[in-house]
């Protein structure tokens, strides 16, 4: 009777490890010839979009992260990253380009492993709804002016949108806060891998 | 039927009581969160500017609360009656059940509190925030030693389908649990991270609720119809069949992402295969109800175990059809995924847990239901609501999914989903105003004086 028992749990436990391995070991093996790259890998350097920002916002960018330097930006993108989980954007926007319905043309290159493969990447913001559009080919192709009024009031820039308004990422007198500019970082960020050669424009 | 052992009752209707009360509150909270949620697409959300009510947020309060504030609640009140009943032995501690109580509604208030102050994790199904994660899963391996510990000491000569479940989900849920919320959280980056979230999204139905939604069908069914299930040999095949292909089909959630290919296909060969062997389980089903048919119009809750069944054949026709490349081309990131869901955790799971409290809780109250007749207009506008919203999302994902592969601008698919929002939002209030009924009922059974016990099993 006991081992007729522990032999259900041991099947438990055994399909579970066969599944993992094959679904969720194997990927990693695969993927483990791409060396997986810091933080700082990524965000080496000031992309124009990024300066853009800091050009754009020079008193509150000044106060929340100082100078405009490859540090502040990091800085900034790593807690517009966090902002996006908590309000999880990641709900509604997904972060990854298929090979299909003509995505490369709407978003720009169809995505690949390797641009994943860095700490920026963890956890991963896959996604599996697209109420607005996908976001992995965001930086670029709209302006941060456009991103804060869009946060501030979305009906304001894209009429027909049903997200929410964030408005408390603005200060009373509608300056963008500190979260604000470092979630309009970290759009600006994603896809500024992406060569502007490469890049497709519109929604 | 053994009332007590060793001085103690068999079943402790206490913390049957109270876990169904919890399941009942958290659903509504669900439900609510839900509702709310729904008019943000009529951009009429009820509290737009306030940070801590914010839509994203609220999700993350609708599905979290589902999973584990209405479902795990009641399966755990459900496995707490099923198990020494099949055992002949009671859980392993009452006081250590209490614990076990008061420590998951402690983890869901967290939940609730951490997600609305902007703590959610980032791994779907997953969204408890991280500090509650270790909590999650001490609460776990307490429950699976309280649960397990009457199955091994039990003497009954064999191990009925139902335990074979239960154990094998107790040996699923807390690993399942661990792999999803700590691996792509902290240790596994980008593509393979979502090829393991995949996973989690996957298991956390596929092996905690399927298996214990199962485990409990298979207890309470032939109980009710006072017959034997129809057959052993599909019983044997389904168990052994779902546990096979279940646990490898995680990454059917990103098909068409940069995931390995191989990987994508695997998950899509494995998901055909088990839908072919739910087949078998829903045939086992419905061959014990052959010649009883008339119960479901009799009993309620056979009639909510069969209708719940019935839309787990349809969902997992659906999965057969929409885990092939050519249906993910068009239906993925749409709506139609999102009818999906509701159709599988309240359609089919939610379903059931209506009908363990229609059986349990006058059980647990220990007084016969007060309003009958407001039960069955709970069955009807649960039922209708559900379907209009299911069928209206899933039209909505096809015309999402047809105009991107259009390449209209994307608020044209917004514009044209407009139409379906309202449907579902109406549909939500259908399904919301059913759930009145039921919670009166609820209610109203509660606070009836209290009846002997002989009366409640002749009224039962």
């Amino acid at each position: 009777m006991e081992r007729f028992g522990a032999s259900f749990l041991v099947a438990g436990v055994i399909t579970f490890l066969l599944g993992f391995f094959l679904q969720g070991v194997m990927p990693v093996l695969t993927l483990r010839k791409v060396p997986i790259a810091s933080v700082e890998d990524v965000t080496r350097e000031v992309t124009p979009e990024l300066a853009q920002l800091a050009e754009d916002y020079p008193e509150e960018f000044q106060a929340s992260f100082g100078a405009a330097t490859a540090e502040s930006m990091r800085t900034a993108v790593q807690e517009g990253k966090a902002i996006y989980v908590a309000e999880a954007c990641w709900h509604c926007h997904s972060q990854f380009v298929r090979p299909v319905s003509k995505e490369n043309l709407r978003f720009g290159p169809v995505s690949t492993p390797e641009e994943y493969q860095n700490l920026m990447h963890l956890p991963h913001l896959f996604g599996t709804r697209r109420v607005g559009p996908d976001l992995i080919r965001e930086a670029g192709r709209h302006s941060s002016d456009w991103h804060l009024a869009h946060l501030y009031d979305p009906r304001s820039v894209a009429p027909y949108s049903v997200m929410p308004s964030y408005p408390w990422f603005f200060t009373d007198d509608r300056r963008p806060t500190r979260r604000a500019l470092a979630l309009v970082a970290y759009l600006q960020w994603l896809g500024s891998w992406i060569p502007e050669s490469e890049r497709v424009g519109g929604p | 039927m053994i009332a007590t052992v060793g001085g103690r009752p068999l079943v402790n209707l206490g913390l049957v009581r109270a876990h169904l009360t919890a399941s009942a509150v958290f659903f509504a909270v669900s439900l609510l969160g839900g509702l709310a949620y729904a008019f943000q697409f009529n951009n009429l959300y009820p509290f737009e500017g306030i940070e801590w009510l914010s839509p994203g947020r609220v999700r993350l309060v609708h599905t979290n609360m589902a999973a584990y504030g209405f479902i795990a609640n009641a399966f755990i009140a459900g496995i707490l009656y099923a198990i020494p009943r099949l055992t002949r032995r009671p859980i392993l501690s009452d006081g250590l059940g209490w614990l076990i109580f008061g420590a998951w509604q402690l983890i869901m208030t967290l939940t609730i509190v951490g997600q609305l102050a902007g703590y959610g994790q980032a791994i779907e199904w997953g969204e408890t925030p991280v500090f509650v994660d270790p909590l999650v899963l001490v609460g776990l391996v307490l429950l699976v030693v309280n649960m397990a510990v009457p199955i091994f000491q039990s003497d009954e000569p064999g191990l009925y389908v139902s335990l074979w479940y239960f154990l094998a989900a107790f040996a699923w849920t807390g690993l399942v649990y661990f792999m999803g919320n700590y691996l792509p959280q902290f240790w596994v980056p980008g593509t393979a991270g979502a090829a393991i979230t995949g996973l989690f999204i996957h298991d956390l139905v596929g092996l905690f609720v399927t298996p214990i939604g199962w485990g409990l069908m298979y207890y309470f069914v032939p109980l009710l119809l006072r017959k034997p299930i129809w057959s052993h040999a599909l019983s044997l095949i389904g168990f052994w069949g779902i546990a096979f292909f279940y646990p490898m089909q995680g990454v059917h959630h990103f098909l068409l992402s940069p995931i390995p290919m191989y990987a994508q296909y695997g998950a899509i060969v494995a998901t055909i295969a088990v839908e072919i062997v739910v087949v078998t389980v829903l045939v086992n089903f419905f061959g014990t109800l052959h010649g009883r048919s008339d119960a479901i119009r009799g009993n309620l809750a056979l009639r909510w175990f069969y209708t719940g069944m019935v839309m787990y054949g349809i969902t997992c026709l659906q999965c057969a059809f929409q885990v092939t490349l050519t249906f993910q081309k068009v239906i993925h990131f749409t709506d139609w995924v999102v009818g999906h869901a509701h159709m599988v955790m309240f359609g089919v799971f939610g379903f059931w847990i209506m009908g363990f409290f229609v059986e349990l809780w006058p059980r647990a109250v220990g007084r016969p239901w007060a309003t009958p007749q407001l039960l069955t207009l709970h069955y009807w506008f649960t039922l209708i609501g559900l379907a209009l919203m299911v069928v209206d999302l899933t039209a909505a994902g096809l015309v999402q999914g047809f105009s991107w592969g259009a390449l209209s601008h994307f608020g044209e698919s917004v514009v044209a989903s407009m139409p379906f929002w309202w449907v579902r939002t109406f549909a939500g209030l259908v399904i919301v105003a059913g759930q009145g009924f039921f919670f009166y009922a609820l209610w109203a059974t509660a606070r009836e004086p209290a009846t002997a016990p002989e009366a409640l099993e002749a009224a039962a």
